[in-house]
C-alpha cells in the first residue's frame, strides 16, 4: 500500500485501543525474567558451546605472530578462530571496520581470535593464554589536532552542507553578533545487555539468535561479510537489552560465533565482555562545533550558521551536529556544514538521534548566549524567530510544527516566570539556583514496512513481522494497531517480533520504528478486511470491525467464523512527503541546583512539552522520552570517552569508569504531549519520540547551570573542574 | 611468558607512541602459572534457589550468576558487565541482596537464592513486579530483574532501620523517602533510564 496523501481514515475518529495508555503486553515476561534475550536461549538447540572474544592490544599495526599453543592444550578448549589462521572476513554496506580482519589491526580491541571451549571459564582461561605480538603502526587520535584538515562530510545522514543567500556578508552587517565553539565528547552506548550471539549450522544454513535493532540489515550484513548466500541466513532476536544505535548493525559477536560455530562444528555462543564493548564496537563521534548567529536590534535572526568538525575510522561520515540547524530559526542568510577527518579510533556510527543529539548541545546553548546578549527572554528569542516554513528550503512547508505551543505551555507548567534572568542571583541554602530551556527539533522520518497479520480461528489474531522491540513498546503499540483495525481487544492479539522469517519490517532505528512498523500493521489490516470483504460479499468501504465482529450489508458475522484467514500487507512512502518538512518538536525544561562551596551539579527538576503526531501509547512513549532526557542528563553532566592521545584508544572501557546516570541522578521527570496528529506522516496520523527527547534536555541543563551560576562551560561535559576556579566568592 | 616480552611491553608503554616497538600483549597473570593443561578444580555445592534444592558440582571458578544462568537455566538474573559495575545480576542471598557475578558458586554452600523468578510469574505478579508493570518502570527490560530484586530489598533494608548515605535521622524511625530509596537503588544502572517511573513503582509498593 503506497501511502500518498494525507491520512483521513475513519478508524482514527474515535479510537478505542490506539492512543490509550496501555500496559506493555510483554511487561509480565520482562518483570519475571522469563522474556529470553540472546544469550539465554538454552532450548533453541542443543550442545551449545562457549566462545569468548580476544581484542586487539594495539590501535593500528599488524599481528607479526600468535602463540596459540597453550590455549589449544587448555583443558575443555574445542576450537580456536585466530586472525593469522583465517582470512580476513568480507565487509558490509553497514560495517566500516573490519569486523575480524586477519593480522591488519585498524583499531584498538578488534576481534582477533575466539576461543570455544565446553564452559564458559575454560574458554575465558584458555583465551587469556594465547600470545600475541604486534607491529604497531602511528595512528591518528586526536580530533582537535587533525579537524583544521578536514573536508566535507561524504554519505552521512543529513546535508554535509547547505548555504542560503549570504551568510557571511549579512552576518558580517548584523547588529548584533555571537561567535562560539562548542565541543562535545565521544560517548558510548552502554546499553544494558552486551551484545550476544548463538549461532548454529545446519549444512550451509546459518541461524543467528542475536541481539539486533535491524533483522533485514543483519541479514544481509553476515550475507556480505560471511560470502554466504542471504535466503541461508536466519536472524531471531525478539527481546533487545537495548541499543540506542549500538545494534544496528552486526558486530563482531554475530560474526565470531558463526566463525566459530563452524569450527567447532556445534553452536556456540558468545558474549562481548562489558571492557571489550567500548572500544570494539561503535560510539558517537566528538564534535568540535562552531555556531555564528547575527541579528538586528530587535533580536531578528539575519544570519545563522553552524559548522561542526568530527572524525571516523573512514575520513568519510562523522557526527553531524548540524543536522537540525537546517530546521530551526528563521534567518535568510544561513549555512551549514560538516567537516570530517580521518581518525584511526574504533568505528564511530549511529547513537540515539544521530547528529542532532551533539548538535543541540551547540545549537540551544549558542541561542541562550544571543537571548542574553539582546536581553531578551531566551523562550521569547526562540518565538520572535520561529520560521514560517522550513528557514533553509523556504518552498517547504510543516506538516504540523507547534514548537510555540510546547515552549510556551512548557513554561507556564514549569514556573518559567519566577526564572530571575540575573544568573546566581537564586539561592537555596548552599545551593546556587537556575533555570534552563531549550528547543528540540527532531525529524520524523518513516521508511517502508511489511507485516502479516493472522485470524486464529478462535476470535483472536497474530500478527507476525521482523520488527524489533529494544525497549520502544513495539509490542505493544503493534498489538494496539491490529486490536483497533480488527475491532478486538487487545488480549485478543498476539505478536511476534523480531525473526527474519517474518515480512520485513522498517526495524527500530532513527526513530522511525513505531511510525513506520505500525503503519505497516495497519496496511497488512487494510488487505485483511479486503479479503474478509470478498468472502462475505460485503463493500470494503463500508465494513466495519467491532467487538470481535465483522459488520456490512445488513450480516454481522463472529471474526472466529472466518476460519484462519491472513494478509500480508506493506506500507510505502510515496514522494509526496519531500514537499514538507516533518518533523518532531519539543520545550525542554530543567532546573539545577549547583553546591557553591564544590560546584556539584544536581538536576533538580526536568520538564518535557513534546509535539510529536499521535502518540499510540501515551505510557510507553513518555518512558522513551523520560529515558532519553536521562542519557540527554549523562551526555552534559558526566558521559566522556577520555581518548588516549598516545595508543589510540577510548581508556575508560567499562561502566565504572564509562558514567552513565544513576537513580540519585535523576529526578521526577514530567513529560506531556500536545494533541497533534499529524496526516502527513503516517495512515495512523504518528511519529517517533525516542530521539526526540534526547534533543534539547541536554542544552537546558546546561543553560540551567549557566543561569545558576554565571558559568558558561562550552566543552561538554559540564563537570565541577571546569567550574570550580570560577564559582561566585562566597 | 619470558621476562623479555614484559620489558619490551613495559617499554612500549613508556615510548608513549613511538610507535616502532613491538609490543606484546601479555596477561601478567601467566607469570609463574601452572601447566596450562591442568584440569580445573571442581568441588560439590548444595544451594537452594527459589526454595529448590540443587547439589551441584562446579568448577571453582564459576559465579553465581553463571551457576544461575548457564548450569539451573535460571536466566531471568542478567549479565550486563560480569564484574559489580552495573547490579543487572542482584539477587537475594539469605534475604540480602548481593551482585551474583561477584560471588563464586562455592562460597554459597547451603545458601538460600531467590531470583526474579522466584518472586513472581508472569501469572501471580508480585507487588513490586505488577508495581513495575503499572508505571511503565522498564524499557528494555534488561536491567529489570535486578531493579526489581533490589527494590524489593531496598524497602527491607528501610523497614529494618538500615541507614543509608542520605539517612538524615539515625535514631529516628526510617522513610521510604524519594531520595532515600533513590540512595540506595543507586547500584542498579538503567540505560534505559527508566529511574523516574521506578521510583513511582516503588513507592506505590512502600505506602502498600
Ligand atoms: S553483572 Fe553483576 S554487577 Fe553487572
Ligand atoms: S530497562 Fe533497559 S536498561 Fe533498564
Amino acid at each position: 500500500m503506497e501511502f500518498n496523501g494525507p491520512s483521513q481514515d475513519a478508524i482514527l475518529t474515535d479510537p478505542k485501543v490506539i492512543g490509550k495508555s496501555t500496559r506493555r503486553i510483554d511487561g509480565p515476561l520482562k518483570t519475571t525474567g522469563t522474556a529470553p534475550y540472546a544469550y539465554e536461549r538454552h532450548d533453541v538447540v542443543p550442545n551449545q558451546a562457549y566462545g569468548y572474544v580476544l581484542g586487539a592490544g594495539i590501535a593500528k599495526g599488524r599481528i607479526t605472530a600468535m602463540n596459540l599453543e597453550d590455549a589449544r592444550k587448555a583443558p575443555g578448549v574445542i576450537a580456536i578462530v585466530a586472525a593469522t589462521e583465517h582470512e580476513p572476513v568480507g565487509s558490509s554496506d553497514f560495517n566500516h571496520a573490519p569486523l575480524f580482519g586477519g593480522r591488519k589491526i585498524a583499531h584498538y580491541h578488534q576481534a582477533i581470535a575466539c576461543v570455544v571451549a565446553e564452559t564458559f571459564e575454560e574458554a575465558r582461561a584458555a583465551a587469556a593464554m594465547i600470545r600475541t605480538s604486534y607491529e604497531p603502526e602511528d595512528g591518528t587520535y586526536d580530533l582537535a589536532k587533525v579537524a583544521p584538515s578536514a573536508e566535507l562530510e561524504k554519505g552521512g545522514w543529513g546535508d554535509a552542507r547547505s548555504d542560503r543567500g549570504d551568510f557571511e556578508a549579512t552576518f558580517g552587517a548584523a547588529a548584533e553578533k555571537l561567535d562560539q565553539h562548542y565541543t562535545t565528547p565521544d560517548e558510548s552506548h552502554a546499553m544494558m545487555e552486551p551484545m550476544a550471539t548463538i549461532a548454529a549450522w545446519d549444512g550451509d544454513r546459518l541461524t543467528v539468535w542475536t541481539s539486533n535493532q535491524m533483522i533485514n540489515w543483519g541479514k544481509e550484513s553476515l550475507a556480505s561479510i560471511l560470502s554466504i548466500p542471504e535466503d541461508k541466513i536466519r536472524v531471531d532476536s525478539p527481546y533487545i537489552g537495548g541499543g540506542f544505535g549500538g545494534k544496528l548493525f552486526v558486530r563482531a559477536d554475530a560474526v565470531m560465533a558463526a566463525l566459530a560455530a563452524k569450527a567447532a562444528k556445534r553452536p556456540v555462543k558468545v558474549m562481548l565482555q562489558r571492557p571489550l564493548i567500548f572500544n570494539n564496537t561503535t560510539h558517537r563521534p566528538a564534535t568540535i562545533q562552531r555556531v555564528r548567529i547575527g541579528t538586528d536590534k530587535q533580536g531578528r535572526i539575519q544570519a545563522i550558521a553552524h559548522e561542526c568538525w568530527s572524525g571516523n575510522i573512514t575520513g568519510q561520515d562523522g557526527e553531524n551536529a548540524t543536522a537540525q540547524t537546517n530546521h530551526m530559526y528563521a534567518g535568510d542568510d544561513r549555512m551549514t556544514a560538516s567537516y570530517v577527518t580521518q581518525l584511526d579510533l574504533p568505528e564511530g556510527n549511529a547513537m540515539r538521534a544521530p547528529g542532532e543529539a551533539p548538535g543541540h548541545m551547540g545549537l540551544e546553548v549558542a541561542i541562550d548566549e544571543m537571548a542574553e546578549k539582546l536581553g531578551m527572554d531566551p523562550i521569547e528569542f526562540r518565538i520572535l524567530n520561529e520560521p514560517k516554513t522550513m528557514p533553509a528550503h523556504p518552498d517547504r512547508k510543516f506538516s504540523e510544527r507547534h514548537l510555540v505551543r510546547c515552549l510556551r505551555e512548557g513554561g507556564e507548567r514549569f514556573g518559567w516566570s519566577k526564572r530571575q534572568a540575573k544568573p546566581a542571583s537564586v539561592s537555596d541554602g548552599r545551593w546556587l539556583v537556575g533555570m534552563g530551556v531549550s528547543a528540540g527539533f527532531r525529524g520524523a522520518p518513516t521508511t517502508k514496512s511489511a507485516a502479516r497479520v493472522a485470524l486464529d480461528g478462535n476470535g483472536g489474531a497474530k500478527v507476525t513481522t521482523d520488527m524489533t522491540d529494544i525497549g520502544t513498546g513495539s509490542y505493544t503499540i503493534i498489538a494496539q494497531t491490529a486490536a483497533e483495525c480488527l475491532g478486538l481487544p487487545l488480549e485478543k492479539v498476539s505478536v511476534v517480533l523480531g525473526d527474519s522469517a517474518f515480512p520485513v519490517s522498517s526495524g527500530s532505528g532513527g526513530q522511525w520504528g513505531a511510525a513506520s512498523s505500525t503503519a505497516g500493521v495497519y496496511a497488512a489490516c487494510i488487505e485483511l478486511h479486503r479479503s474478509i470483504a470478498q468472502k462475505l460479499g460485503i463493500d470494503p468501504q463500508t465494513i466495519r470491525f467491532e467487538d470481535g465482529r465483522v459488520i456490512g450489508a445488513g450480516k454481522t458475522v463472529p471474526l472466529s467464523d472466518l476460519g484462519q484467514l491472513a494478509a500480508t500487507g506493506e506500507i510505502d512512502f510515496g514522494d509526496y512527503k519531500k514537499g514538507y518538512d516533518i518533523g518532531t518538536y519539543a520545550g525542554h525544561f530543567c532546573e539545577v541546583g549547583v553546591d557553591r562551596y564544590t560546584g556539584e551539579i544536581r538536576i533538580r527538576r526536568m520538564l518535557a512539552v513534546c509535539d510529536a503526531g499521535r502518540i499510540l501509547n501515551p505510557l510507553s512513549a513518555r518512558s522513551q522520552v523520560i529515558g532519553a532526557m536521562t542519557m540527554a542528563a549523562g551526555a552534559t553532566l558526566m558521559e566522556e570517552l577520555a581518548v588516549d592521545k598516545r595508543f589510540g584508544y577510548f581508556v575508560n572501557h567499562d561502566l565504572a569508569s564509562y558514567e552513565v546516570p544513576v537513580h540519585a541522578d535523576i529526578p521526577h521527570q514530567e513529560v506531556v504531549f500536545l494533541d497533534t496528529p499529524d496526516p502527513y506522516s503516517t495512515p495512523l496520523q504518528a511519529k517517533g519520540v525516542g530521539e526526540l527527547g534526547i534533543c534539547g534536555p541536554t542544552a537546558a541543563i546546561a543553560n540551567a547551570v549557566y543561569n545558576a551560576t554565571g558559568i558558561r562551560v562550552r566543552e561538554y561535559p559540564i563537570t565541577l573542574d571546569k567550574m570550580i576556579d570560577q564559582l561566585p566568592q562566597v | 611468558m619470558d621476562d623479555r616480552d614484559l620489558a619490551v611491553s613495559r617499554r612500549g608503554v613508556l615510548a608513549a607512541g613511538a610507535a616502532s616497538v613491538a609490543v606484546s600483549q601479555v596477561p601478567l597473570s601467566r607469570a609463574g602459572a601452572a601447566d596450562s593443561t591442568a584440569k580445573p578444580a571442581q568441588q560439590a555445592v548444595r544451594l537452594s534457589v527459589n526454595g529448590k534444592a540443587h547439589d551441584l558440582t562446579l568448577d571453582t571458578r564459576t559465579t553465581l550468576l553463571d551457576t544461575l544462568r548457564e548450569h539451573l537455566q535460571l536466566t531471568g538474573t542478567k549479565k550486563g558487565c560480569d564484574h559489580g559495575q552495573c547490579g543487572a545480576c542482584t539477587v537475594l542471598v539469605n534475604g540480602q541482596r548481593i551482585n551474583s557475578c561477584l560471588s563464586l558458586a562455592v562460597m554459597h554452600q547451603g545458601d538460600e537464592v531467590t531470583t526474579v523468578e522466584g518472586l513472581g510469574t508472569p501469572d501471580k505478579l508480585h507487588p513490586m513486579q505488577h508495581a513495575f508493570v503499572e508505571h511503565d518502570a522498564y524499557q528494555c527490560g534488561y536491567c529489570t530483574p535486578g531493579q526489581i530484586c533490589s527494590a524489593v530489598a531496598v524497602l527491607d533494608e528501610i523497614r529494618k532501620g538500615v541507614p543509608s548515605h542520605v539517612t538524615s535521622d539515625l535514631t529516628g524511625t526510617m522513610q521510604p523517602t524519594n531520595i532515600e530509596m533513590r540512595e540506595r537503588m543507586s547500584g542498579n544502572i538503567c540505560r534505559c533510564g527508566a529511574y523516574s517511573n521506578i521510583a513511582e513503582a516503588m513507592a506505590q509498593v512502600a505506602e502498600g
